[in-house]
């Protein structure tokens, strides 16, 4: 990995700060009249998600992260790893620790594929596709007749997540969820 | 599709008509216009402004003569003033080096005039006086740089201690690095902390600078703190306009660009040759002036509430 200066910094740039590798979100090239110019920058700590602000003069650089994302499959769990597939042909297998799962454990199903960033070759993080099909393992019997008017109950769904879904909604039925608001979309089409 | 400009065709008709009434505001007031070179065998020694620099070949001469892109037409016009030109403005294309961002492009126009024996007050009148002729915007208010730094960070900008600054800096701004300088973190805490606020209900002339960012204005004595007789416009947080009352002192000039590249050589850049024209010519006598710098596309920002230069330039220099 190389060093990336200042004037290569844009949004997408990974580069090491502070031992974590980081994503760059925004960039502002800040220069009063005659004054020093710096790099305002916002940046995602690729690790735990959180966002960074940080400013930088002008000439400065940073190391770069050995951080790619790739699309791939998930395949099982063995307890102690989550494995997963790249979807490219190679059938290259990785597998994933809990800290690098982390929440996304509970949108994780066969066969459906997730972007997982590796960080010096091994997963760092997995991120969900926007939405997945979960089926109901648990909720309260279904209120017939009630799919119109609001109000809400929790369902359990095989992977454990928990989420509030409409009262007509019945043990075994395939829903589609936002894994980002976390929130019942429809039922899924089959 | 790159070959297109990068602008909507009501923002070339913008400027056509602040082009206008630009003309028609200085010639109602029988201040001439000038148009001098853009390029120079000298240039600006700032530390922080680096010029583009062109290689000009003539006839007679065997190699090719390194000449200076204009970062204002400063040096040309108090060449002018000192020649008895009397009132000037000009609309000049400036260069700056490394410059680019939503608010900058490498290119840009400068609205710059001189106006021998306003007081930097007349002067701040009389760009109050075009602000209201091409914006709906009130009055500006006044306020200054130590009043800022008050009111949005509470210190003293001028008695501050550079350790404390630093400390403020950091926690404010994440800025990373050490070796910065004391006007490095009154420029950082500016631009991060005061400058969003600036303009923002009422545009604002922000006066009364540190003297180590005079730049070419004069420095006076006020309760014990040198200030640089130089004034600032803001609108909406954005950076419109520089003024100064000139300095004339032709030895006070030779020694601030002698000192300007000591700290270009202290800190591994070039040294810019001195325009011994412009030393010269203050030797002369510039008359007693002040002058202002106003930045053209940024003005017609404010006037199509544009977030970017890209919105009111033809062609940015990707395109270019």
């Amino acid at each position: 990995m190389g060093n990336y200066s200042t004037n290569e910094f844009k949004s997408g740039v990974k580069v090491m700060l502070e031992g974590d590798p980081c994503s760059m979100l925004e960039v502002e090239f800040v220069k009063p009249g005659k004054g020093q110019a710096f790099s305002r920058v916002k940046l995602r700590n690729l690790r735990t998600a959180r966002v960074w602000e940080r400013t930088f003069k002008s000439g400065e650089s940073l190391e770069g992260a050995d951080v790619i994302e790739l699309d791939m499959e998930y395949l099982y769990t063995d307890g102690e790893f989550w494995h997963f597939m790249l979807t490219d042909g190679s059938f290259e297998q990785y597998g994933a620790d809990e800290t690098a799962v982390g929440d996304c454990k509970k949108w994780l199903k066969e066969q459906v594929v997730y972007t997982v960033t590796l960080y010096n070759g091994a997963p760092l993080t997995i991120s969900p596709p926007n939405f997945v099909d979960l089926e109901v393992v648990e909720t309260d019997p279904g209120l017939k007749g009630d799919t119109a008017q609001g109000g809400t109950k929790p369902a359990t769904f095989t992977t454990g997540a928990t989420i509030n879904v409409p009262l007509f909604v019945n043990i075994g039925e395939v829903l589609k969820l936002d894994t980002r608001t976390a929130e019942y979309v429809s039922r899924a089409k089959s | 599709m790159t070959w297109q400009p990068g602008c909507e065709l009501d923002a070339l008709k913008q400027r056509a008509r602040l082009l206008n009434m630009v003309r028609q505001f200085f010639s109602e007031k029988a201040v001439l216009e000038v148009d001098t070179p853009l390029l120079s065998q000298a240039s600006v020694t700032d530390l922080h402004l680096a010029s583009v620099t062109a290689q000009l070949s003539l006839p007679g001469c065997s190699s090719a003569k390194t000449m200076y892109l204009q970062t204002s037409p400063e040096f040309s016009m108090k060449r002018l003033l000192a020649s008895g030109s009397g009132s000037i403005y000009q609309v000049a294309k400036c260069f700056r080096d490394g410059e680019r961002g939503g608010r900058h492009n490498p290119e840009f126009t400068m609205l710059e005039w001189y106006r021998p024996e306003f007081s930097l007050q007349d002067l701040m009148d009389e760009v109050a006086e075009l602000l209201s002729l091409v914006t709906e915007l009130p009055a500006p208010q006044k306020v200054t740089y130590q009043q800022a730094f008050q009111r949005y960070l509470n210190i003293d900008p001028h008695r501050e201690s550079d350790e404390s600054l630093g400390q403020l800096a950091k926690e404010k701004t994440g800025i990373c690095e050490d070796g910065l300088s004391r006007d490095d973190f009154l420029d950082l805490l500016l631009t991060h902390c005061i400058e969003p606020e600036l303009g923002c209900e009422n545009p604002v002339f922000m006066t009364e600078y540190p003297a180590s960012q005079a730049s070419l204005a004069k420095v006076k004595e006020q309760s014990g703190v040198l200030i640089a007789q130089r004034f600032e416009l803001y609108v909406n947080g954005l950076e419109l306009a520089n003024g100064y009352d000139e300095l004339i002192d032709a030895e006070e000039q030779l020694h601030r660009f002698e000192a300007d590249n000591d700290a270009r050589k202290m800190h591994g850049l070039p040294e810019i040759p001195i325009d011994h024209n412009l030393v010269q010519a203050l030797k002369s006598g510039l008359p007693e002036c002040s002058g202002v710098a106003l930045g053209l596309d940024r003005l017609q920002m404010v006037m199509q509430g544009a977030k970017c230069i890209d919105e009111v330039i033809s062609f940015a220099v990707e395109r270019a």
